[in-house]
């Protein structure tokens, strides 16, 4: 009950940064951020309901960790909104978020039995801190987006439809930076409490598994865009596509893995 | 109060020639137009607008042709002009197309460049000159102040000012979409020529902190460095140069390419692939086409320009229509206010207001207390009487007899105490923006020309 009221919120949020988009009208754009402010409380209260109806941490089911990984996009993006305004940055992200809250809504709500293994005090630690990583890196991804929309149409010199409403190139650079600068030591640690749990749960660190292989790629590939541009200055169209593809990266880790490759995570589903 | 007695009288860029227009300067003596037109019988109220493209004067009058012939013999007494020549060069509004027409001025859809904004600020100026002389009264308040308010509409509901339609103007917003801020941001201008020089002069204005001129020779270099307070530099340390600076503009008179894509290309990762803007505004081009397709470079010559000019000129004009439909409601705002401020509507409104609220307090009172009929009849009845009473005194002041100016004061003052046009608030917040723009009264300066 509460999932809908939150899915039809952030649907509402959806059309209202459309509409903006669209026409400009700061009236609207009002209206699309209150709502989503609402959608994104409402949302809280479903995770904790969910919560008490799991009697655990609900991040074990496929539907659970999609719909909190669109929570964790939803206040990412209302904490930056808090810090400083990115014009337009809000239709982008609620695409995302819609998207995700689609998928959770198709897949089963239904609650399963914790395995053994799953029963730790690290499921809620690095369960969330991974996709709250995921959070700030799926908004790097729309900021990467952005990025190259708007490169395309100021190199092409024909401005269409983003020109006038997209921040400065350099605006959006500096955000895709901030926000791999959240995302990446997040997904660090995310990674780090994970084979402290491995640790506990199988007796070693690290096993290979591809949830763990993928994920270790994920970071590489940001690591690598991360000290190419402290070092050799790498930004604009190449940092924007390296943060779609870190964004690739992270999809596969999250569903790739689980439906392609099984292995000792594939009990997330 | 009827519209018909409201004037425009005037000869702007549409009308007159620039040779006809610059007769008409007042350069000599400020004060001689309003002397002037003080003077002038049946000019009761006036305000005076000279820019460099337009030269009118607004005002009411009950004597129609003496006026207005007065009036046009001392715009052109500085000419060398006949009176049925001076005819042909001006243009006379009256009534409602009066109004329109200051509207459409004070929006900037009368000027040269549609949405210019400067002309709002001279109108602005222009009024404030007048009526610092007190040459405006009651219907010429009002007019310009509601003109202001009608342009500043427009200028919000409309994107009529939106976007830049001139080559200069066009590479600033350009720099803007790359860089954000363009504050602290270093430019380098090589060679020179009027447009480049506009162009980095509008880079200054709008924060760029140094400038870096390059010329074949370095005594040119050192004048046009000082007029930006930059530095000079030969033509053969461009390539130094460009390591550090974030625009160039380039208008050369040399035959062939200036700087090529394979000198720039190493240079890139010493500036740590900063974005490179480069505005090419020579013709032939200085700058190797192929720049554009090295990474974070942008480069647009004058065809691109060019191009955007015309693109957004074109948006322009769209958003012109939506603005004369805001004009057209407008003026019949003011009519319907025009026709309000006459004496029986006044009156009229007066009571009724009156009547309005003596009655809802009545229903409001007798509707929880218990009372027989006959007593609600008189209770009724001694409402009515205050409201009377009360009115009484107003309104035979109001109908008081006295000359037509006082009388138009008389009502306006009668109806902002009661407050029956809702919206006087714009009465007062007239003036704090534009106030960048000081002409003298007649001393004309060139705003129109460039945005």
């Amino acid at each position: 009950m509460l999932f809908t009221l939150t899915f039809i919120a952030y649907c509402f949020a959806t059309v209202f940064y459309f509409v903006f988009f669209v026409s400009q009208n700061k009236q609207i754009r009002k209206y699309a951020r209150i709502v989503l402010l609402i959608a994104g409380i409402l949302h809280t209260a479903t995770i904790i309901g969910r919560y008490f109806a799991t009697g655990h941490t609900p991040l074990t089911t496929h539907h659970d960790t999609v719909s909190f990984f669109a929570w964790a996009i939803t206040w990412a993006f209302l904490s930056f909104r808090w810090r400083y305004e990115v014009k337009n940055f809000g239709t982008f992200v609620s695409v995302v978020i819609m998207a995700l809250m689609v998928i959770a809504a198709l897949s089963s709500q239904q609650v399963n039995q914790l395995p053994p293994a799953l029963q730790s005090k690290w499921l809620p630690i690095h369960a969330s801190i991974a996709i709250l990583a995921n959070g700030f890196l799926a908004m790097g991804f729309c900021s990467g987006i952005m990025y190259l929309l708007q490169e395309r149409e100021i190199k092409k010199k024909r401005f269409g439809l983003f020109y006038s409403r997209l921040p400065s190139l350099e605006a959006l650079d500096n955000l895709n930076h901030h926000c791999l600068s959240v995302g990446f030591p997040m997904l660090t640690l995310g990674i780090i409490t994970g084979s402290f749990w491995a640790k506990q749960a199988w007796g070693s660190y690290w096993h290979w598994d591809p949830k763990e292989t993928w994920s270790l790629i994920t970071w590489f590939l940001y690591a690598a865009l991360l000290h190419q541009r402290f070092t050799s200055g790498w930004r604009g169209k190449r940092a924007a596509i390296m943060t779609i593809i870190g964004f690739g990266a992270v999809l596969f880790t999250l569903w790739g893995v689980t439906y392609l490759l099984p292995g000792m995570h594939s009990y997330v589903r | 109060m009827s519209a018909d007695s409201i004037f425009v009288l005037g000869v702007n860029h549409k009308t007159a020639p620039i040779k006809v227009r610059e007769q008409l300067a007042f350069t000599d003596d400020p004060e001689a137009p309003f002397r002037h037109f003080k003077s002038i019988e049946g000019c009761e109220e006036f305000c005076f607008l000279s820019t460099c493209n337009r030269v009118e004067v607004i005002f009411t009058t009950p004597r129609k042709e003496e006026t207005i012939r007065d009036l046009r013999k001392f715009l052109f007494q500085a000419s060398n002009l006949s009176d049925e020549e001076s005819a042909k060069y001006t243009y006379l509004h009256h009534g409602s197309d009066a109004i329109t027409h200051i509207y459409r001025v004070s929006s900037s859809l009368d000027s040269m460049i549609v949405g210019e904004p400067q002309i709002l600020g001279q109108l602005k100026d222009a009024y404030r000159q007048s009526s610092d002389r007190d040459c405006t009264s009651v219907i010429l308040n009002r007019l310009l102040h509601k003109a202001f308010s009608v342009a500043k509409r427009i200028r919000t509901e409309t994107n009529i000012g939106g976007s830049a339609v001139s080559i200069s103007y066009a590479a600033v917003e350009l720099a803007k979409k790359i860089f954000g801020d363009i504050s602290g941001k270093k430019v380098l201008l090589i060679g020179a020529g009027e447009m480049a020089e506009l162009a980095a002069e509008h880079l200054v204005t709008q924060g760029i902190t140094e400038v870096i001129v390059a010329n074949r020779t370095l005594e040119n270099a050192v004048l046009l460095a000082q007029r930006f307070k930059g530095t000079p530099v030969g033509l053969n340390e461009i390539l130094d140069q460009l390591e550090t600076v974030d625009i160039v503009i380039s208008s050369t008179g040399a035959s062939g390419l200036i700087l090529h894509q394979k000198e720039v290309k190493p240079i890139m990762p010493k500036r740590r692939n900063r974005p490179l803007f480069m505005i090419d505004i020579a013709v032939p081009r200085d700058l190797d086409p192929e720049l554009n397709n090295l990474d974070n470079v942008y480069l647009y010559d004058v065809d691109d320009l060019t191009h955007v000019v015309e693109s957004n000129k074109s948006e322009r004009v769209q958003e012109a229509t939506k603005a004369e439909r805001i004009v057209v409601e407008e003026t019949l705002k003011f009519l319907q206010w025009l026709d309000n401020m006459e004496l029986t509507p006044t009156i009229t409104a007066m009571r009724q207001k009156a009547d309005t609220i003596a009655r809802t307090e009545l229903a409001k009172t007798l509707s929880h207390i218990e009372l027989p009929a006959k007593d609600k009849k008189s209770i009724e009845k001694m409402a009515c009487a205050i409201v009377n009473k009360l009115l009484h005194d107003p309104i035979l002041h109001l109908k008081d007899s006295c000359r037509p100016d006082e009388k138009q004061k008389k009502i306006a003052h009668a109806r902002r105490l009661f407050s029956l046009d809702n919206d006087n608030q714009i009465l007062q917040n007239s003036s704090e923006e534009n106030r960048g723009n000081n002409i003298t009264p007649a001393g004309r300066k060139c705003y129109d020309s460039e945005e």
